[in-house]
Protein backbone atom coordinates (compact mmCIF):
# COMPACT_ATOMS: atom_id res chain seq x y z
CA UNK A 1 0.00 0.00 0.00
CA UNK A 2 1.24 3.48 -0.88
CA UNK A 3 2.42 5.19 2.30
CA UNK A 4 1.74 8.77 3.28
CA UNK A 5 5.01 10.70 3.18
CA UNK A 6 6.58 12.92 5.81
CA UNK A 7 8.92 15.43 4.21
CA UNK A 8 11.48 17.68 5.85
CA UNK A 9 12.12 21.01 4.19
CA UNK A 10 15.48 22.74 4.36
CA UNK A 11 15.15 26.42 3.49
CA UNK A 12 18.66 27.28 2.42
CA UNK A 13 20.42 30.62 2.11
CA UNK A 14 24.12 30.79 1.20
CA UNK A 15 24.72 27.21 2.25
CA UNK A 16 22.92 27.43 5.60
CA UNK A 17 19.47 26.28 6.64
CA UNK A 18 17.32 29.22 7.71
CA UNK A 19 13.77 29.54 8.91
CA UNK A 20 11.43 32.50 9.10
CA UNK A 21 7.80 33.05 9.98
CA UNK A 22 5.44 33.81 7.08
CA UNK A 23 8.37 34.03 4.68
CA UNK A 24 10.10 36.83 6.62
CA UNK A 25 12.73 37.24 9.32
CA UNK A 26 15.07 34.45 8.24
CA UNK A 27 17.31 32.98 10.97
CA UNK A 28 20.08 30.43 10.56
CA UNK A 29 19.28 27.07 12.13
CA UNK A 30 21.94 24.66 10.91
CA UNK A 31 23.97 22.85 8.30
CA UNK A 32 21.92 21.29 5.46
CA UNK A 33 23.88 18.03 5.16
CA UNK A 34 23.94 17.48 8.92
CA UNK A 35 20.20 18.09 9.23
CA UNK A 36 19.41 15.91 6.18
CA UNK A 37 21.54 13.11 7.56
CA UNK A 38 19.73 13.19 10.90
CA UNK A 39 16.33 13.15 9.20
CA UNK A 40 17.35 10.25 6.95
CA UNK A 41 18.38 8.21 9.98
CA UNK A 42 15.08 9.06 11.69
CA UNK A 43 13.20 7.64 8.70
CA UNK A 44 12.21 10.77 6.77
CA UNK A 45 10.55 9.86 3.46
CA UNK A 46 11.90 12.73 1.40
CA UNK A 47 14.00 15.88 1.68
CA UNK A 48 13.17 19.20 0.03
CA UNK A 49 15.84 21.87 -0.33
CA UNK A 50 14.54 25.34 -1.18
CA UNK A 51 16.91 28.16 -2.01
CA UNK A 52 15.06 31.01 -0.32
CA UNK A 53 17.23 33.80 -1.65
CA UNK A 54 17.67 32.42 -5.15
CA UNK A 55 19.91 35.23 -6.27
CA UNK A 56 22.46 34.82 -9.02
CA UNK A 57 25.26 34.78 -6.44
CA UNK A 58 23.62 32.01 -4.42
CA UNK A 59 23.45 29.60 -7.41
CA UNK A 60 26.96 28.24 -6.96
CA UNK A 61 26.44 27.80 -3.24
CA UNK A 62 23.18 25.96 -3.93
CA UNK A 63 24.83 23.44 -6.27
CA UNK A 64 27.48 22.74 -3.63
CA UNK A 65 24.75 22.32 -1.01
CA UNK A 66 22.80 19.88 -3.21
CA UNK A 67 25.93 17.82 -3.79
CA UNK A 68 26.62 17.68 -0.07
CA UNK A 69 23.05 16.75 0.85
CA UNK A 70 22.72 14.18 -1.97
CA UNK A 71 25.91 12.46 -0.84
CA UNK A 72 24.47 12.08 2.66
CA UNK A 73 21.06 10.52 2.07
CA UNK A 74 19.38 7.58 0.33
CA UNK A 75 15.92 9.06 0.04
CA UNK A 76 14.49 11.28 -2.71
CA UNK A 77 15.68 14.88 -2.88
CA UNK A 78 13.64 17.71 -4.35
CA UNK A 79 15.25 21.09 -5.00
CA UNK A 80 13.61 24.42 -5.74
CA UNK A 81 14.04 28.14 -5.52
CA UNK A 82 14.89 30.30 -8.49
CA UNK A 83 14.66 27.57 -11.13
CA UNK A 84 14.04 29.61 -14.28
CA UNK A 85 15.03 27.33 -17.13
CA UNK A 86 15.62 23.77 -18.25
CA UNK A 87 19.35 24.48 -17.94
CA UNK A 88 18.95 25.54 -14.28
CA UNK A 89 17.07 22.30 -13.66
CA UNK A 90 19.67 20.18 -15.46
CA UNK A 91 22.44 21.59 -13.26
CA UNK A 92 20.41 20.81 -10.14
CA UNK A 93 19.63 17.24 -11.25
CA UNK A 94 23.27 16.67 -12.23
CA UNK A 95 24.22 17.77 -8.71
CA UNK A 96 22.10 14.94 -7.29
CA UNK A 97 18.47 16.09 -7.10
CA UNK A 98 15.68 13.75 -8.16
CA UNK A 99 12.98 16.34 -8.62
CA UNK A 100 12.79 20.03 -9.44
CA UNK A 101 10.38 22.41 -7.79
CA UNK A 102 9.28 25.50 -9.72
CA UNK A 103 7.22 28.40 -8.47
CA UNK A 104 7.63 32.02 -9.63
CA UNK A 105 9.15 31.20 -13.01
CA UNK A 106 6.23 28.87 -13.79
CA UNK A 107 3.75 31.61 -12.88
CA UNK A 108 5.51 34.04 -15.22
CA UNK A 109 5.87 31.45 -17.99
CA UNK A 110 3.71 28.35 -17.49
CA UNK A 111 5.24 26.71 -20.57
CA UNK A 112 8.33 26.12 -18.39
CA UNK A 113 6.40 23.30 -16.68
CA UNK A 114 5.91 21.55 -20.01
CA UNK A 115 9.53 22.03 -21.06
CA UNK A 116 10.76 20.57 -17.78
CA UNK A 117 8.35 17.62 -18.07
CA UNK A 118 9.44 16.96 -21.66
CA UNK A 119 13.08 16.99 -20.64
CA UNK A 120 13.02 15.17 -17.28
CA UNK A 121 9.64 13.40 -17.21
CA UNK A 122 6.63 14.74 -15.37
CA UNK A 123 7.47 12.76 -12.23
CA UNK A 124 10.52 14.99 -11.81
CA UNK A 125 8.51 18.23 -11.92
CA UNK A 126 7.01 19.60 -8.72
CA UNK A 127 5.00 22.80 -9.00
CA UNK A 128 5.11 24.75 -5.75
CA UNK A 129 2.11 26.92 -5.04
CA UNK A 130 2.16 29.57 -2.31
CA UNK A 131 -1.49 30.27 -1.54
CA UNK A 132 -3.07 32.92 0.66
CA UNK A 133 -6.71 33.05 1.67
CA UNK A 134 -8.63 36.13 0.50
CA UNK A 135 -11.13 37.73 2.82
CA UNK A 136 -13.26 39.29 0.09
CA UNK A 137 -15.29 36.35 -1.18
CA UNK A 138 -18.66 34.99 -0.25
CA UNK A 139 -18.92 31.95 1.99
CA UNK A 140 -19.91 29.54 -0.80
CA UNK A 141 -16.78 30.43 -2.78
CA UNK A 142 -14.67 29.75 0.28
CA UNK A 143 -16.26 26.35 0.75
CA UNK A 144 -15.34 25.48 -2.82
CA UNK A 145 -11.76 26.42 -2.10
CA UNK A 146 -11.91 29.19 -4.70
CA UNK A 147 -10.77 31.94 -2.39
CA UNK A 148 -7.01 31.56 -2.44
CA UNK A 149 -4.61 33.91 -4.20
CA UNK A 150 -1.37 32.52 -5.61
CA UNK A 151 1.72 34.55 -4.80
CA UNK A 152 5.17 34.51 -6.29
CA UNK A 153 8.62 35.67 -5.31
CA UNK A 154 8.48 34.33 -1.78
CA UNK A 155 5.06 35.74 -1.21
CA UNK A 156 5.42 39.34 -2.31
CA UNK A 157 3.35 39.51 -5.50
CA UNK A 158 -0.17 38.20 -6.21
CA UNK A 159 0.04 36.35 -9.54
CA UNK A 160 -3.24 34.43 -9.77
CA UNK A 161 -6.58 34.77 -8.03
CA UNK A 162 -7.38 31.06 -7.73
CA UNK A 163 -4.96 28.48 -6.36
CA UNK A 164 -7.25 25.60 -7.38
CA UNK A 165 -7.39 26.77 -11.00
CA UNK A 166 -3.61 27.23 -11.05
CA UNK A 167 -3.05 23.72 -9.70
CA UNK A 168 -5.25 22.36 -12.50
CA UNK A 169 -3.34 24.35 -15.10
CA UNK A 170 -0.06 23.07 -13.65
CA UNK A 171 -1.33 19.49 -13.97
CA UNK A 172 -2.46 20.06 -17.56
CA UNK A 173 0.94 21.53 -18.42
CA UNK A 174 2.88 18.55 -17.08
CA UNK A 175 3.38 18.85 -13.33
CA UNK A 176 3.99 15.57 -11.51
CA UNK A 177 3.27 16.80 -7.99
CA UNK A 178 1.91 19.89 -6.27
CA UNK A 179 3.72 21.34 -3.25
CA UNK A 180 1.01 23.45 -1.69
CA UNK A 181 1.97 25.99 0.97
CA UNK A 182 -0.53 27.96 3.01
CA UNK A 183 1.07 31.35 3.51
CA UNK A 184 -1.44 32.13 6.23
CA UNK A 185 -0.26 29.15 8.26
CA UNK A 186 3.44 29.00 7.35
CA UNK A 187 5.53 29.14 10.51
CA UNK A 188 2.51 29.65 12.79
CA UNK A 189 2.10 26.07 14.10
CA UNK A 190 -1.68 26.58 13.95
CA UNK A 191 -2.20 23.51 11.81
CA UNK A 192 -2.22 22.93 8.05
CA UNK A 193 -4.95 24.59 5.99
CA UNK A 194 -7.05 21.48 5.43
CA UNK A 195 -9.70 23.36 3.40
CA UNK A 196 -7.12 24.57 0.90
CA UNK A 197 -5.43 21.18 0.71
CA UNK A 198 -8.68 19.23 0.27
CA UNK A 199 -9.84 21.65 -2.44
CA UNK A 200 -6.65 21.18 -4.47
CA UNK A 201 -6.62 17.39 -3.87
CA UNK A 202 -10.18 17.17 -5.19
CA UNK A 203 -9.30 19.23 -8.27
CA UNK A 204 -6.19 17.41 -9.51
CA UNK A 205 -5.16 13.79 -10.10
CA UNK A 206 -1.61 14.42 -8.86
CA UNK A 207 -0.01 13.76 -5.49
CA UNK A 208 -0.29 16.84 -3.27
CA UNK A 209 2.22 17.76 -0.57
CA UNK A 210 0.70 19.95 2.15
CA UNK A 211 2.92 22.57 3.72
CA UNK A 212 2.64 25.37 6.22
CA UNK A 213 1.37 25.31 9.79
CA UNK A 214 2.12 21.80 11.04
CA UNK A 215 2.73 22.14 14.78
CA UNK A 216 1.51 18.93 16.38
CA UNK A 217 1.14 15.26 15.37
CA UNK A 218 -2.63 15.88 15.31
CA UNK A 219 -2.11 18.54 12.64
CA UNK A 220 -0.33 16.02 10.41
CA UNK A 221 -3.06 13.42 10.97
CA UNK A 222 -5.70 16.00 10.04
CA UNK A 223 -4.12 17.10 6.77
CA UNK A 224 -3.44 13.49 5.71
CA UNK A 225 -7.06 12.48 6.39
CA UNK A 226 -9.59 15.32 6.11
CA UNK A 227 -7.12 17.38 4.08
CA UNK A 228 -6.65 14.38 1.75
CA UNK A 229 -2.95 15.17 1.31
CA UNK A 230 -0.55 12.50 0.05
CA UNK A 231 2.36 13.96 1.97
CA UNK A 232 2.96 16.57 4.64
CA UNK A 233 5.97 18.83 4.82
CA UNK A 234 7.42 20.78 7.71
CA UNK A 235 10.63 22.56 8.57
CA UNK A 236 11.13 24.40 11.84
CA UNK A 237 9.32 21.96 14.11
CA UNK A 238 11.69 19.26 12.89
CA UNK A 239 14.79 21.51 12.98
CA UNK A 240 14.05 22.57 16.55
CA UNK A 241 13.28 19.02 17.62
CA UNK A 242 9.75 19.92 18.68
CA UNK A 243 8.51 16.85 16.84
CA UNK A 244 10.69 13.82 16.12
CA UNK A 245 10.23 12.37 12.65
CA UNK A 246 10.25 8.78 13.88
CA UNK A 247 7.77 9.45 16.71
CA UNK A 248 5.50 11.36 14.32
CA UNK A 249 5.43 8.49 11.83
CA UNK A 250 4.75 5.99 14.60
CA UNK A 251 1.90 8.18 15.86
CA UNK A 252 0.35 8.40 12.38
CA UNK A 253 0.69 4.63 11.87
CA UNK A 254 -1.04 4.06 15.21
CA UNK A 255 -3.86 6.26 13.92
CA UNK A 256 -4.30 3.84 11.02
CA UNK A 257 -2.48 5.81 8.33
CA UNK A 258 -0.22 3.84 5.95
CA UNK A 259 3.34 4.83 6.90
CA UNK A 260 6.81 3.51 6.18
CA UNK A 261 8.29 2.64 9.57
CA UNK A 262 11.74 1.30 8.77
CA UNK A 263 14.67 3.08 10.32
CA UNK A 264 16.74 5.04 7.89
CA UNK A 265 20.34 5.27 6.86
CA UNK A 266 22.78 8.01 5.92
CA UNK A 267 26.46 8.45 5.18
CA UNK B 1 33.95 -5.18 -8.78
CA UNK B 2 33.40 -2.89 -11.75
CA UNK B 3 29.97 -1.42 -12.35
CA UNK B 4 29.06 0.49 -15.51
CA UNK B 5 26.08 2.82 -15.18
CA UNK B 6 24.70 3.68 -18.58
CA UNK B 7 24.33 7.47 -18.72
CA UNK B 8 21.94 8.45 -21.49
CA UNK B 9 20.75 11.69 -19.90
CA UNK B 10 17.79 10.32 -17.95
CA UNK B 11 17.74 11.78 -14.48
CA UNK B 12 19.84 11.51 -11.38
CA UNK B 13 22.48 8.88 -12.14
CA UNK B 14 24.91 10.26 -9.55
CA UNK B 15 22.83 8.72 -6.76
CA UNK B 16 22.94 5.27 -8.35
CA UNK B 17 26.71 5.56 -8.65
CA UNK B 18 27.13 6.64 -5.05
CA UNK B 19 24.90 3.87 -3.67
CA UNK B 20 26.90 1.23 -5.53
CA UNK B 21 30.15 2.79 -4.32
CA UNK B 22 28.95 2.82 -0.72
CA UNK B 23 28.49 -0.94 -1.12
CA UNK B 24 32.16 -1.30 -2.07
CA UNK B 25 32.06 -1.47 -5.86
CA UNK B 26 33.90 0.71 -8.35
CA UNK B 27 31.39 2.49 -10.55
CA UNK B 28 31.52 4.83 -13.50
CA UNK B 29 29.04 6.54 -15.78
CA UNK B 30 29.32 4.93 -19.20
CA UNK B 31 28.82 7.23 -22.19
CA UNK B 32 30.02 4.80 -24.88
CA UNK B 33 28.93 1.18 -25.52
CA UNK B 34 32.60 0.11 -25.56
CA UNK B 35 32.83 0.97 -21.86
CA UNK B 36 30.75 -2.10 -20.95
CA UNK B 37 33.57 -4.45 -21.94
CA UNK B 38 35.28 -4.14 -18.56
CA UNK B 39 32.06 -4.16 -16.49
CA UNK B 40 31.12 -6.97 -14.12
CA UNK B 41 27.67 -5.43 -13.81
CA UNK B 42 25.84 -3.03 -16.10
CA UNK B 43 23.08 -0.83 -14.71
CA UNK B 44 20.55 0.90 -16.94
CA UNK B 45 18.97 3.57 -14.70
CA UNK B 46 16.63 6.34 -15.71
CA UNK B 47 13.50 8.32 -15.13
CA UNK B 48 11.50 10.06 -17.81
CA UNK B 49 9.96 9.12 -21.14
CA UNK B 50 10.33 5.72 -22.82
CA UNK B 51 11.34 7.55 -26.00
CA UNK B 52 14.59 8.59 -24.31
CA UNK B 53 16.25 5.15 -23.99
CA UNK B 54 14.54 4.00 -27.19
CA UNK B 55 16.28 6.83 -29.09
CA UNK B 56 19.57 7.19 -27.26
CA UNK B 57 20.37 3.55 -26.55
CA UNK B 58 20.91 2.69 -30.19
CA UNK B 59 22.05 -0.54 -31.84
CA UNK B 60 25.60 -0.05 -30.56
CA UNK B 61 24.34 -0.01 -26.97
CA UNK B 62 21.97 -2.90 -27.57
CA UNK B 63 24.74 -5.06 -29.01
CA UNK B 64 27.08 -4.10 -26.16
CA UNK B 65 24.49 -5.08 -23.54
CA UNK B 66 23.77 -8.39 -25.28
CA UNK B 67 27.52 -9.08 -25.50
CA UNK B 68 27.82 -8.24 -21.78
CA UNK B 69 25.14 -10.86 -20.99
CA UNK B 70 26.91 -13.38 -23.27
CA UNK B 71 30.04 -12.89 -21.15
CA UNK B 72 27.83 -14.04 -18.22
CA UNK B 73 27.77 -10.55 -16.69
CA UNK B 74 24.55 -9.45 -14.96
CA UNK B 75 22.36 -6.52 -15.99
CA UNK B 76 20.14 -4.38 -13.74
CA UNK B 77 17.44 -2.08 -15.05
CA UNK B 78 16.06 0.58 -12.68
CA UNK B 79 12.67 2.30 -13.17
CA UNK B 80 12.59 3.45 -16.82
CA UNK B 81 15.66 1.28 -17.32
CA UNK B 82 13.64 -1.77 -16.28
CA UNK B 83 10.74 -0.86 -18.57
CA UNK B 84 13.20 -0.57 -21.45
CA UNK B 85 14.13 -4.25 -20.92
CA UNK B 86 10.63 -5.14 -22.17
CA UNK B 87 9.51 -5.31 -25.80
CA UNK B 88 7.71 -1.97 -25.85
CA UNK B 89 5.68 0.62 -23.96
CA UNK B 90 2.44 2.43 -24.71
CA UNK B 91 4.33 5.60 -23.75
CA UNK B 92 6.16 5.49 -27.10
CA UNK B 93 4.19 2.96 -29.17
CA UNK B 94 6.42 3.12 -32.23
CA UNK B 95 9.69 2.57 -30.36
CA UNK B 96 11.23 -0.74 -29.41
CA UNK B 97 12.61 -1.71 -26.04
CA UNK B 98 15.52 -4.10 -25.63
CA UNK B 99 13.18 -7.10 -25.72
CA UNK B 100 14.90 -9.21 -23.06
CA UNK B 101 11.61 -9.59 -21.19
CA UNK B 102 8.40 -10.28 -23.07
CA UNK B 103 5.57 -7.82 -22.70
CA UNK B 104 4.47 -4.24 -23.08
CA UNK B 105 4.44 -1.49 -20.45
CA UNK B 106 1.24 0.51 -20.03
CA UNK B 107 -0.01 3.62 -18.25
CA UNK B 108 -1.24 3.39 -14.67
CA UNK B 109 -5.03 3.79 -14.59
CA UNK B 110 -6.82 7.12 -14.32
CA UNK B 111 -8.72 6.48 -11.11
CA UNK B 112 -5.60 6.73 -8.91
CA UNK B 113 -3.16 9.58 -8.52
CA UNK B 114 -0.55 9.43 -11.28
CA UNK B 115 2.45 9.60 -11.22
CA UNK B 116 2.73 6.92 -8.57
CA UNK B 117 5.07 8.78 -6.22
CA UNK B 118 6.17 7.54 -2.83
CA UNK B 119 6.93 4.50 -0.73
CA UNK B 120 5.02 1.33 -1.45
CA UNK B 121 5.20 -2.28 -0.34
CA UNK B 122 6.26 -5.38 -2.29
CA UNK B 123 3.80 -8.28 -2.56
CA UNK B 124 3.71 -11.75 -4.14
CA UNK B 125 7.33 -12.48 -3.35
CA UNK B 126 8.30 -16.05 -4.20
CA UNK B 127 10.84 -17.78 -1.94
CA UNK B 128 14.31 -18.02 -3.41
CA UNK B 129 14.48 -14.63 -5.10
CA UNK B 130 18.11 -13.53 -5.30
CA UNK B 131 17.12 -9.89 -5.72
CA UNK B 132 14.96 -9.65 -2.60
CA UNK B 133 16.76 -12.14 -0.34
CA UNK B 134 16.86 -11.11 3.30
CA UNK B 135 14.37 -8.29 2.83
CA UNK B 136 11.67 -7.84 5.46
CA UNK B 137 8.13 -8.69 4.29
CA UNK B 138 7.16 -5.16 5.34
CA UNK B 139 9.92 -3.48 3.32
CA UNK B 140 8.84 -0.40 1.37
CA UNK B 141 10.53 1.02 -1.70
CA UNK B 142 10.42 4.46 -3.30
CA UNK B 143 8.53 4.58 -6.62
CA UNK B 144 8.22 7.48 -9.06
CA UNK B 145 6.61 6.54 -12.37
CA UNK B 146 3.59 6.90 -14.66
CA UNK B 147 3.91 3.73 -16.76
CA UNK B 148 4.34 0.23 -15.40
CA UNK B 149 5.51 -3.20 -16.53
CA UNK B 150 3.18 -6.20 -16.86
CA UNK B 151 3.09 -9.27 -14.66
CA UNK B 152 4.75 -12.41 -15.98
CA UNK B 153 6.80 -15.48 -15.13
CA UNK B 154 9.97 -13.48 -14.28
CA UNK B 155 8.30 -11.21 -11.72
CA UNK B 156 9.56 -11.65 -8.14
CA UNK B 157 7.53 -8.83 -6.55
CA UNK B 158 4.40 -6.93 -7.44
CA UNK B 159 3.09 -3.61 -6.24
CA UNK B 160 -0.42 -2.28 -6.56
CA UNK B 161 -1.39 1.25 -7.54
CA UNK B 162 -4.63 1.20 -9.49
CA UNK B 163 -3.62 -2.21 -10.74
CA UNK B 164 -0.93 -4.72 -9.90
CA UNK B 165 2.30 -4.34 -11.82
CA UNK B 166 5.81 -5.78 -11.86
CA UNK B 167 7.89 -4.20 -9.09
CA UNK B 168 10.89 -6.50 -9.47
CA UNK B 169 11.93 -9.21 -11.88
CA UNK B 170 14.79 -11.58 -12.44
CA UNK B 171 15.48 -13.86 -15.37
CA UNK B 172 18.90 -15.47 -15.34
CA UNK B 173 21.39 -12.63 -15.44
CA UNK B 174 18.76 -9.98 -16.02
CA UNK B 175 17.39 -8.06 -13.01
CA UNK B 176 14.87 -5.24 -13.00
CA UNK B 177 13.28 -3.02 -10.38
CA UNK B 178 10.53 -0.47 -10.95
CA UNK B 179 11.41 1.26 -7.67
CA UNK B 180 14.57 3.25 -6.99
CA UNK B 181 16.83 1.14 -4.75
CA UNK B 182 19.27 4.07 -4.52
CA UNK B 183 16.46 6.17 -2.99
CA UNK B 184 14.87 3.49 -0.80
CA UNK B 185 16.98 3.72 2.34
CA UNK B 186 18.27 0.57 4.01
CA UNK B 187 15.92 -1.74 2.12
CA UNK B 188 16.99 -0.35 -1.23
CA UNK B 189 20.68 -0.71 -0.42
CA UNK B 190 19.99 -4.34 0.50
CA UNK B 191 18.55 -4.96 -2.98
CA UNK B 192 21.64 -3.42 -4.60
CA UNK B 193 23.87 -5.50 -2.31
CA UNK B 194 21.96 -8.61 -3.45
CA UNK B 195 22.66 -7.72 -7.08
CA UNK B 196 26.37 -7.30 -6.31
CA UNK B 197 26.29 -10.69 -4.53
CA UNK B 198 24.75 -12.28 -7.62
CA UNK B 199 27.52 -10.74 -9.72
CA UNK B 200 30.15 -12.26 -7.41
CA UNK B 201 28.48 -15.69 -7.54
CA UNK B 202 28.44 -15.51 -11.32
CA UNK B 203 32.12 -14.62 -11.61
CA UNK B 204 33.10 -17.35 -9.09
CA UNK B 205 31.14 -19.91 -11.13
CA UNK B 206 32.96 -18.80 -14.25
CA UNK B 207 36.36 -19.48 -12.68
Amino acid sequence: MLAKRIIACLDVRDGHVVKGVKFAGLREVGDPAALASGYAEAGIDEIVVLDVTATFESRTALIATIERVARTIFVPLTVGGGVRSVDDAARIIDAGADKISVNSAALRDPSLITRLADRFGRQAVVVAIDARRRGDLKVDAQINGRSYDVLSRSGTTVERSDAVAWSQEAEARGAGEILLTSMDRDGTKRGFDCDLTAAVCAAVGLPVIASGGGGTPEDFAAVLTTGRADAALAASIFHRGEISVSALKRYLADRGLPMRLESGVSC
Amino acid sequence: MNVAIVDYGAGNVASVKRAVEVLGATAWLAHMPEELVSADLTIVPGVGHFQLPADRLNDGWRQAIRAHLKRRRPLLGICLGMQWLFDASDEAPDSAGLGLIAGRCSRLPGHVKVPHVGWNTLEDRPAGSRLLAGLSPAASMYFCHTYAAPLGPDVVATTSHGYRFAAALERGLVFGVQFHPEKSGTAGLKVLANVLAAVRTESNDAR
